[in-house]
């Protein structure tokens, strides 16, 4: 998983072509920490076809906010560039993560 | 008979973890089955101040963690499965999980509950895009900027207060004319120069462009409308809501005694069919906090063992 910040968000997220997963997380987030080992699973599972990437917002809260995230756990599928789907809070269930990545490989 | 638990708990907050302690400590076969995060809603507060021993920085997190390794140390298996369908018709009652199946001699259901929602316009709609229901994970956005807590009660001005550590400002929009929080709780936020109150007032829409942005708010008493609009600069502000609780216990509708959605059991857990008992946030009671959840959790345990010895040969 590519660990995400200010400097390269821009070229890995929103000029990469195809498919990009970015899980939106925080140190003090527990739903977030419960959340991002099932991620790495899918990471694993999906990495060939579906660029996984994750976010410590703490670092870079007015990117996140520019996104239009305010609330944690959020992951977000963006195509080309382009924000096509996300799961915020409690929508966020590995299960659920999984049916929206299988949506765009 | 190995693949029967004596015990399955469902739900691993600290109602269950207590009920899995006091279980595993008995010798009973015992399992934990959780959905999603171990240590249910406390692991998303700062601050546990008020759970005997718990001492000055003790966090939901620390304290959870605490009580993982007990329960586990006496032998207490945990799994991390969502439960669908419960079968309490015979003996052996049978839980059905997204992963697999499980079979007791008695289950303990402490499912807790989730975050009440104001149930206004704009609110799911803007959930991760202003509104929260959880202070520790979504704090950091609001960094110098305006907050609102909806809610009177202990959990809203706890929050709010842990909120005035990044925000700087934190209203609390509160529909009667005081705080319901306990007295100490009230005089800290009182005292606090961040905190201000909005009294007999009601969120009525949240409105933005993706991100919230105003929010219209009543005034209960006089019936006035008033429209919050963000800072220019900051272009948002966030919307905390702590107003109470719903119990999850979907599951069992239809299937075990409830009032007003919470399972009702006597005062050894039990609910209305043997061998089932229900411990913590889930039932109706008094005073949901942690200790009130560990103590149901401890009785429910021993319950379950007595249950087993009376109805079961060895
Ligand atoms: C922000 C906040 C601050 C709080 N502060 C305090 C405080 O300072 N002091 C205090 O004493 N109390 C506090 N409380 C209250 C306290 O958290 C609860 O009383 C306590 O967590 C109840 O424990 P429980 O085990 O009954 O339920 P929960 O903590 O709700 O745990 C239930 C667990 O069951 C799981 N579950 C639900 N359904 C299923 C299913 N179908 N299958 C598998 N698992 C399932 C859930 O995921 C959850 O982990 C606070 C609560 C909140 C939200």
């Amino acid at each position: 998983m590519i660990e995400l910040n200010k400097e390269n968000f821009e070229e890995e997220v929103l000029k990469a072509e195809g498919p990009v997963l970015v899980d939106y997380w925080g140190p003090t987030c527990e739903p977030c920490k419960a959340l991002m080992p099932h991620i790495h699973e899918l990471a694993e599972k999906y990495g060939d076809k579906v660029k996984f990437a994750s976010l410590d917002i703490t670092k870079a809260r007015r990117l996140a906010i520019k996104q239009k995230v305010l609330g944690l756990p959020a992951i977000i599928m963006y195509k080309d560039g382009e924000e096509v789907e996300r799961l915020a809070e409690s929508e966020a269930t590995a299960e659920a993560v999984e049916e929206m990545v299988k949506k765009y490989i | 008979m190995s693949d029967i638990y004596d015990v399955i708990i469902i739900g691993g907050g600290p109602a269950g973890l207590a009920a899995g302690l006091y279980a595993s400590r008995s010798r009973l076969k015992t399992l934990i089955l959780e959905k999603e995060k171990m240590g249910g809603q406390i692991v998303t507060t700062d601050e546990v101040a008020n759970y005997p021993g718990s001492i000055e920085n003790a966090s939901g997190p620390s304290l959870i963690k605490r009580m993982v390794e007990q329960a586990e140390e006496f032998g207490a298996e945990i799994k991390l499965d969502e439960i669908k369908e419960v079968d309490f018709e015979g003996k052996i009652k049978v839980l059905k999980g997204s992963k697999g199946e499980y079979k007791a001699k008695s289950v303990i259901i402490a499912t807790g509950a989730q975050p009440r929602k104001i149930g206004c316009p704009g609110e799911a709609e803007f959930t991760g895009r202003g509104v929260s229901y959880c202070a520790t994970c979504d704090a950091a956005f609001f960094e110098d900027m305006e907050v609102f807590v909806v809610g009177g009660g202990d959990t809203a001005v706890e929050e709010g207060m842990y909120l005035t550590k990044f925000a700087r400002k934190v209203t609390i929009i509160h529909r009667r004319d005081e705080l319901r929080a306990a007295k100490s709780i009230q005089e800290k936020a009182f005292a606090n120069e961040k905190m201000h109150f909005m009294w007999d007032s009601v969120v009525k829409e949240i409105k933005g462009d993706g991100i919230v942005e105003s929010m219209v708010v009543e005034n209960v008493k006089t019936g006035e409308l008033t429209e919050i609009v963000a800072d220019e600069e900051d272009g948002t502000f966030g919307i905390f809501v702590f107003i109470g609780f719903l119990p999850n216990t979907q599951l069992f509708e239809g299937i075990i005694d409830m009032e007003n959605g919470y399972i009702v059991t006597d005062q050894d857990m039990k609910t209305n069919i043997p061998g089932v008992f229900a411990a913590g946030d889930v039932r109706a009671k008094s005073l949901r906090q942690v200790v009130t959840a560990t103590g149901d959790g401890a009785i429910a345990a021993i319950q379950a063992e007595k249950y087993i010895e009376e109805n079961f040969e060895e």
